[in-house]
């Protein structure tokens, strides 16, 4: 039953996760920790944070990581093949209508329609992962001056440097985990 | 028919490789792909390779599975399509299994904590810049409709708890419309 329910929840999140990269993270949440009680929000943050760190598309490593929490080896197996299933057919389908009419329009006006929507829930998620950095809560506190300002320095740096140096992430990821350490060691 | 099995082994070695060495996900493996089929192997044409890249986009789904399955179909037809999938799924779903195992116990280190604790605010920067880059093309599109969507879908999935996958429904059919409407008005002018 388990194995139905991954499958299903990783069906969804690979059938509606479009324009690619981060578009995955807003479905994630939603399906693992707001409508399953799959993960905490820290965790759920943990493998964003690993996915970031390891190889391979977001929502691969997040089915692979909860399929086994809930339900072993066939659980992340079951929950892969449901994230990439979606994709095998629907992919198969385009290219078959690709390569026989050479027209994609209206399948591109329907992603262009979807990215301000796609950028918009990702934001949402993104604030959602700012929040739980600064306050170690999924919603923001009553009093707001709990904020921990050591990663609010880490976050203020990585920003400034992606936005002038366009540094790969794999850099600020790095830098903010060894930042972490010797700040947390020190203060 | 060894030919024919050597291809399947390289087809598969070649996308396991791009996908164990593919880090932070999304459109980084297209120019991996592109080095390696079109320069190297030569198994697709240039032209291809963008066509690929515009349907993986397009489509539901990692950007990375949707365009080895294109590579895989293309090179080998349908097994070569399985075997693509499966070299690109294998690397992470191999490497996150290993980190699962030991999760709990590298969670509760002093250390790997701390640095967790600094990586989320770094993952929560590459989020914050993502948003801003992909939003100032929206921006610079200077039309009403985009900004208006990408607005109200804000408030519906952050404040108003809308689901989001009737948010997408929507925007995708509010996109087609778009698109089947400007397209009529397109060739109105044409005449």
């Amino acid at each position: 039953m388990i194995l139905l329910e991954l499958f299903w929840s990783f069906f969804q999140i690979g059938l509606f996760s479009i324009g690619g990269g981060y578009a995955a993270m807003p479905l994630i949440q939603n399906q693992v920790v707001d409508i399953h009680p799959w993960l905490t929000m820290t965790q759920f943050a943990d493998i964003m944070t690993i996915a970031e760190m390891t190889p391979g598309p977001i929502a691969i490593n997040a089915a692979t990581f909860v399929g086994i929490r809930v339900g072993g080896i066939p659980g992340a197996l079951v929950a892969t093949f449901g994230c990439i299933l979606p994709s095998c057919i629907i992919v198969m389908t385009l290219a078959y209508i690709y390569f026989r009419f050479r027209n994609l329009s209206v399948v591109q006006g329907v992603l262009a329609g979807l990215r301000p929507a796609v950028i918009a829930m990702i934001a949402s998620a993104g604030i959602s992962l700012v929040i739980l950095s600064f306050y170690g809560e999924r919603t923001l506190p009553n009093d707001l001056t709990t904020i921990q300002w050591i990663p609010v320095v880490i976050f203020a740096v990585g920003f400034v440097v992606l936005r002038i140096w366009k540094t790969n992430p794999i850099y600020i990821m790095a830098g903010a985990g060894a930042a972490g350490i010797l700040l947390y060691s020190l203060f | 028919m060894k030919e024919k099995s050597k291809k399947f082994v390289k087809l598969f070695l070649s996308t396991f490789q791009l996908s164990a060495c593919t880090f932070g996900g999304g459109f980084v493996i297209i120019p991996l792909m592109r080095k390696k089929f079109v320069e190297e192997l030569h198994w697709i044409e240039e032209q291809e390779m963008l066509d690929f890249t515009a349907i993986a986009q397009s489509s539901p789904g990692a950007i990375a599975v949707n365009a080895s399955i294109l590579v895989g179909y293309r090179v080998a037809g349908f097994p070569g399509a399985l075997l693509t999938v499966l070299g690109t799924v294998l690397p992470p779903l191999l490497i996150i299994s290993v980190i699962s195992l030991f999760y709990a116990a590298f969670r509760d280190n002093v250390f790997v904590n701390m640095a967790m604790t600094g990586m989320l605010a770094g993952v929560a920067a590459v989020i914050c810049d993502v948003v801003i880059t992909m939003g100032k093309g929206i921006v610079k599109q200077k039309r009403v409709l985009p900004l208006a969507v990408l607005l109200l879908s804000f408030v519906a999935v952050r404040f108003l708890d809308v689901n989001i996958i009737l948010v997408i429904l929507i925007c995708g059919v509010i996109g087609a419309l778009d698109t089947i409407l400007r397209g009529r008005k397109a060739k109105g002018e044409e005449k």
